[in-house]
């Protein structure tokens, strides 16, 4: 399978990506690691006419010491983030989770910003970003945006980000060590969460995001509520798929997707450490 | 568009259209047949090369993207007549039966190792998770990767 024809712009600053996004609008496509948009290219699901390759803007690969929060470039790779010491010590979470993403192959290219922008419910990082409260820096021809997890993702495969803005940088709350645990479940090491559970402890709170049960990644509201009134993981874990409207694919059936959120739910909760 | 890259040590370049796809231009235009095309869609792992020393699924990857990168292809692999210790492991261990996966199993192999000199088992088994084989049952596979790790060790 081949992409159709398109014209190729290689970004060298993140200002001539941006002129390149203002010069062609919708017809365009930004590249990060490739790992979603190729596929999509090959199958010609996405034909853009100009893709506007952003790989080798190392300005943007980078996990720094915010103060309050992580500053995570969004060209940072999965292998970037599955490896640091600094997210090691103050969100293991992302670091964990990182290392789940498809496989080692996919992990070398893929970017924890091209993740976030191509809005697929189904990948691990959008949850868990939800679940930690993450801000999302978005930069445009006017200037520079913040805008929250909770804010960002819009619909299938749809976030915030306009047709000639860029996700620069993912901002994560620091709160030192903490709990977390990630169920996630599919019938290949490999492929994507039929559905998925990450619960995250902060402060004397736990958040709960869950993967593939509707058309944005989601918090578990409901769970989370049932935890602060003091109920067990098991019955807290019960809520889990409350509010939702999972898919039915080749995978799961709607309702299987609704009993495996709440039983990776539950393992989540029971996980945590 | 014109590109270049190193290919197992030899620099290369073509004019070739954006949409090339690095494989297609491995095999096509450097003329490098052991790379091969699978599934074609990012989950066989048969297309794997090392760019810049990281394994990468080659179908998944424009060649516009590999400019100016070093490849390293299953025909890097050997050092003139004598095999890299993973060829000598799969040959030794049978690590294959159709061969259709194995240079792309190997690539996957070598750049893991370089990662993970001194694996477990298990740690094998998840680092070739991108890599599927449908004639071995993976038992052979994972006693060669385990075998060219001792081998690489020890040199």
């Amino acid at each position: 399978m081949i992409p159709a024809p398109f014209q190729y712009i290689r970004a060298d600053t993140v200002d001539g990506l941006l002129g390149a996004l203002t010069e062609h609008g919708d017809d365009a496509k930004i590249l990060a690691g490739g790992m979603s948009l190729i596929p999509l290219m090959k199958f010609r699901l996405a034909v853009p006419t100009v893709v506007v390759d952003a790989g080798r803007l190392s300005e943007l690969r980078y996990v720094r010491d915010g103060g309050d929060h992580i500053a995570v470039g969004a060209l940072t790779r999965h292998r970037d983030l599955e490896t640091n010491e600094l997210l090691g010590a103050e969100c293991g979470v992302l670091r964990a989770v990182a290392a789940e993403v498809g496989d080692n192959q996919v992990r070398h290219r893929g970017t924890i910003g091209g993740s976030v922008a191509h809005g697929d419910s189904a990948s691990d990082l959008p949850a868990v970003l939800l679940a930690l409260d993450a801000n999302f820096v978005i930069r445009g021809p006017g200037g520079e945006r913040v805008v929250n997890a909770a804010n960002f993702f819009t619909g299938y495969f749809e976030t915030v980000i306009a047709p000639d803005e860029v996700l620069t940088e993912i901002r994560v709350p620091k709160s030192g060590p903490r709990g977390f645990s990630y169920q996630k479940f599919n019938r290949r090491a490999q492929d994507w969460a039929i559905v998925g559970s990450v619960a995250v402890r902060a402060g004397g709170t736990t958040r709960v995001g869950l993967v593939n049960m509707g058309a944005t990644p989601l918090r578990a509201r409901g769970v989370e509520a049932a935890l602060a009134e003091g109920a067990s993981a098991t019955d807290a874990a019960g809520a889990a798929a409350e509010g939702t409207e999972p898919s039915a694919d080749i995978n799961a059936t709607a309702e299987y997707r609704g009993h495996l959120a709440r039983v990776l739910t539950r393992r989540a909760l029971e996980a945590m450490v | 568009m014109q590109i270049g890259m190193t290919v197992n040590g030899v620099v290369h370049g073509h004019d070739v259209e954006a949409r090339t796809l690095l494989v297609a231009y491995l095999r096509e235009s450097c003329a490098l047949t052991g790379t091969k095309v699978g599934c074609d869609t990012s989950s066989c792992g048969a297309c794997t090369v090392l760019v810049d020393g990281e394994s990468v699924k080659s179908c998944t990857m424009l060649a516009a993207q590999a400019d100016g990168a070093a490849i390293t292809t299953v025909e890097g692999l050997a050092d003139g007549p004598n095999w890299h210790a993973i060829q000598t492991a799969f040959h030794e261990q049978h690590g294959l039966q159709c061969g259709y996966c194995t240079a792309g199993m190997m690539m996957a192999a070598v750049g893991f190792l370089a990662e993970n000199p001194d694996p477990t088992d298990r740690e094998v088994r998840l680092g070739l998770e991108g890599n599927l084989c449908r004639c071995t049952g993976y038992q052979n596979i994972v006693a060669s990767v385990l075998a060219a790790a001792d081998t690489m060790r020890a040199q």
